[in-house]
């Protein structure tokens, strides 16, 4: 176990200095400075003061042990379009907010996703299970801002029933959580069925009930501990997912978190703020995956021998 | 009954003979195609689709950017089949240009990472030992990157427009392909006809071109299969949060980002280039689980 831990923790760390060195020299191809759309309006002298403030005039090499070092210590760097902001309070408003719309759309999928797929197994061919495997192909194939603006349209524009701007009270969270959740549990419910219809064939299970454990219990703790691996590989997988869809139900709903920061980013062309958020999703999402990945070897003892 | 393979009828056969009509791979996962109800759908559907999108603007009377100030935010009607938008420019030609460009798009995505991601996999793959396991590692990486964040992020140095779309969908969607064509590769690659190969005296090349990719094939085509609506929904995506198709070009992604400010009193305009959307990749997974089902029957549950 501890030498699959290391060695997922090392190729964490190689993936992160990949990311780190792709994402500054991919900045770097920019044509000129981030000032260059300001060129017209700044004087030379100022732009040449502008860049040595921000250490833009430094060679490459140097630039990017900068930033190496600012990275490790968690700055995230500044906004160059708006001096006074920098990176780090972005994330610091928005990221409570996205994490808990994020932790509790992982909640619903799963329970919801688990359970949908584990009932419409365990009833092969009925009514149920033929809903679910529409409502799973709908899931995976309709892209989530569809799915986001006719949700805002029916409950909000045509019921009016649910509210659409911001977080204030818990009704708030019912819409945002209800279009991230949706393809995910569709995928989940696929994943669990599938897998389900597997385990539920194998010796073990008919060993299990041949010894007389109530249907529930094996169901529930013999054959979900094997069907649920799937699920478990989809979460790193999730939470990136989760990461660009909030750039879009953030965006539609008027949510304060990090995606709408990034959208606005880009809209004002901010590169920096833009470069530094990529930085800390990246971060977040390899660090998820290393944990996914953990969380796998704990769960599966076999996966240590297959390495 | 199992419908995976096709009966043979006996008594029309010379039984002192044993043979059959032989059934070429190809020719039998066209039969298993056949058969499958919802991906023969989704191709007439995205025949349809593909069919409207070429010629369809032809027979109509209106440009994709001729706007008309008389006839902004119409509801669909006579002259107008999908209605207006805010610069009176008729949706249905707009939803058109649109399926041109997010589909082609989508296919020339799926071609290039298809080319690059069979050559990487399949040379990974055939050179083995230490050049395959560097490579496999760096598929790992790219795999475990957020694919999408490095595409906004080269969106906004190329600047936005249809190039630096393909471009960016380039850089990360060939791994799934490189993977399956190397588990290919892999386990052809000992069989008797590639010794054979080498015997006769190919160069490696020619054995990983003319034997090697053209048996792995089916599994590569159903990865291909998935990657058209992927670069489709990231075109979609990107157009979505307005750095993708720039006005007056229109894909179905920017259409329904156009939608957003009008949605609640004029929702047709929504209505249609989500349907489109939907509709399309509806019918490219359906397509892509019957190529999955038929030339990969061993997938088959």
């Amino acid at each position: 176990m501890g030498r699959y831990i290391v060695r997922r923790v090392i190729s964490g760390v190689v993936t992160l200095f990949v990311l780190l060195v792709v994402t500054f020299f991919l900045m770097h191809i920019v044509p000129g400075s981030p000032f260059a759309q300001h060129e017209d309006k700044m004087p030379a002298e100022i732009r040449a003061q502008v860049e040595a403030k921000y250490g833009l005039d430094k060679p490459l090499m140097e630039q990017f042990i900068t930033y190496l070092g600012n990275t490790l210590r968690g700055d995230f760097g500044i906004s160059f379009i708006k001096p006074s902001t920098n990176v780090n309070e972005i994330l610091d408003l928005g990221f409570p907010i996205s994490a808990r719309v994020g932790a509790i759309v992982v909640v619903v999928s799963l329970f919801i996703g688990v359970g949908v797929g584990i009932l419409s197994a365990i009833r092969r061919g009925s009514l149920l299970d033929s809903a679910v495997m529409v409502f799973a192909t709908v899931g995976v194939s309709v892209p989530l801002f569809v799915i986001s603006v006719l949700l805002l349209y029916l409950f909000a524009g045509v019921w009016n029933v649910l509210p659409t701007y911001g977080l204030t009270t818990w009704r708030h969270y019912i819409l945002p959580v209800a279009c991230l959740s949706f393809s995910p549990i569709a995928y989940i419910a696929r994943l669990t069925r599938s897998s389900m219809l597997e385990v539920i064939e194998q010796d073990y299970i008919r060993t299990a009930r041949a010894k007389g454990v109530k249907e529930s219990m094996v169901i529930l703790r013999h054959a979900l501990r094997n069907a649920i691996l799937p699920v478990v590989t989809y979460l790193g997988p999730l939470v990136a997912s989760l990461l660009t869809g909030s750039f879009i139900v953030e965006r539609l709903f008027a949510i304060p978190g990090m995606g709408r920061y990034y959208v606005e980013s880009i809209g004002s062309r901010d590169y920096n703020v833009i470069l530094g958020m990529t930085v800390f999703f990246g971060i977040f999402v390899v660090a998820c995956n290393l944990l996914v990945d953990i969380l796998y070897g704990i769960i599966d003892p076999r996966v240590k021998m297959d390495e | 009954m199992d419908t995976r393979y096709q009966f043979i009828d006996t008594a029309a056969l010379n039984r002192e003979e044993i043979s059959r009509p032989s059934q070429s791979y190809w020719q039998d996962a066209w039969r298993r195609l056949k058969k499958d109800r919802l991906a023969m759908f989704g191709m007439v559907t995205l025949a349809i689709i593909t069919l409207l999108a070429i010629f369809g603007p032809m027979f109509c009377p209106y440009e994709y950017d001729g706007a008309d100030f008389m006839a902004i935010n119409q509801w669909p009607s006579q002259q107008h089949w999908f209605g207006t938008d805010a610069l009176g420019r008729d949706l249905y030609v707009r939803i058109l240009y649109g399926a041109r460009i997010s589909l082609s798009i989508g296919v020339v995505a799926a071609a290039i990472n298809m080319v690059i991601g069979v050559l990487y996999g399949g040379i990974a793959g055939f050179a083995g030992g230490r050049v395959d396991s560097i490579m496999m590692r760096i598929v790992d990486i790219i795999i475990s990157l957020p694919s999408l964040l490095y595409i906004i992020l080269i969106m906004m140095i190329m600047g936005a427009n249809v190039k630096s779309i393909l471009v960016a969908q380039c850089i990360s969607a060939w791994v799934g392909t490189a993977r399956v064509t190397r588990a290919q590769v892999v386990s052809l690659k000992h069989s008797e006809y590639v010794m054979a190969a080498k015997l006769s005296g190919l160069s490696n090349w020619q054995i990983l071109l003319s034997h090697l990719l053209p048996n792995s094939m089916g599994p590569i085509i159903v990865t291909v299969t998935f990657l058209i609506p992927t670069a489709i929904f990231n075109e979609a995506f990107l157009s979505f949060l307005g750095i993708g198709i720039q006005k007056p070009m229109a894909s179905w992604g920017s259409l329904a980002n156009d939608a957003i400010e009008t949605l609640r009193s004029a929702p047709y305009q929504m209505v249609f280039p989500i349907l489109a959307i939907s509709l399309t990749m509806f019918s490219l997974n359906f397509v892509g689980d019957g190529l999955r089902d038929a030339l990969d029957p061993r997938l088959k549950k």
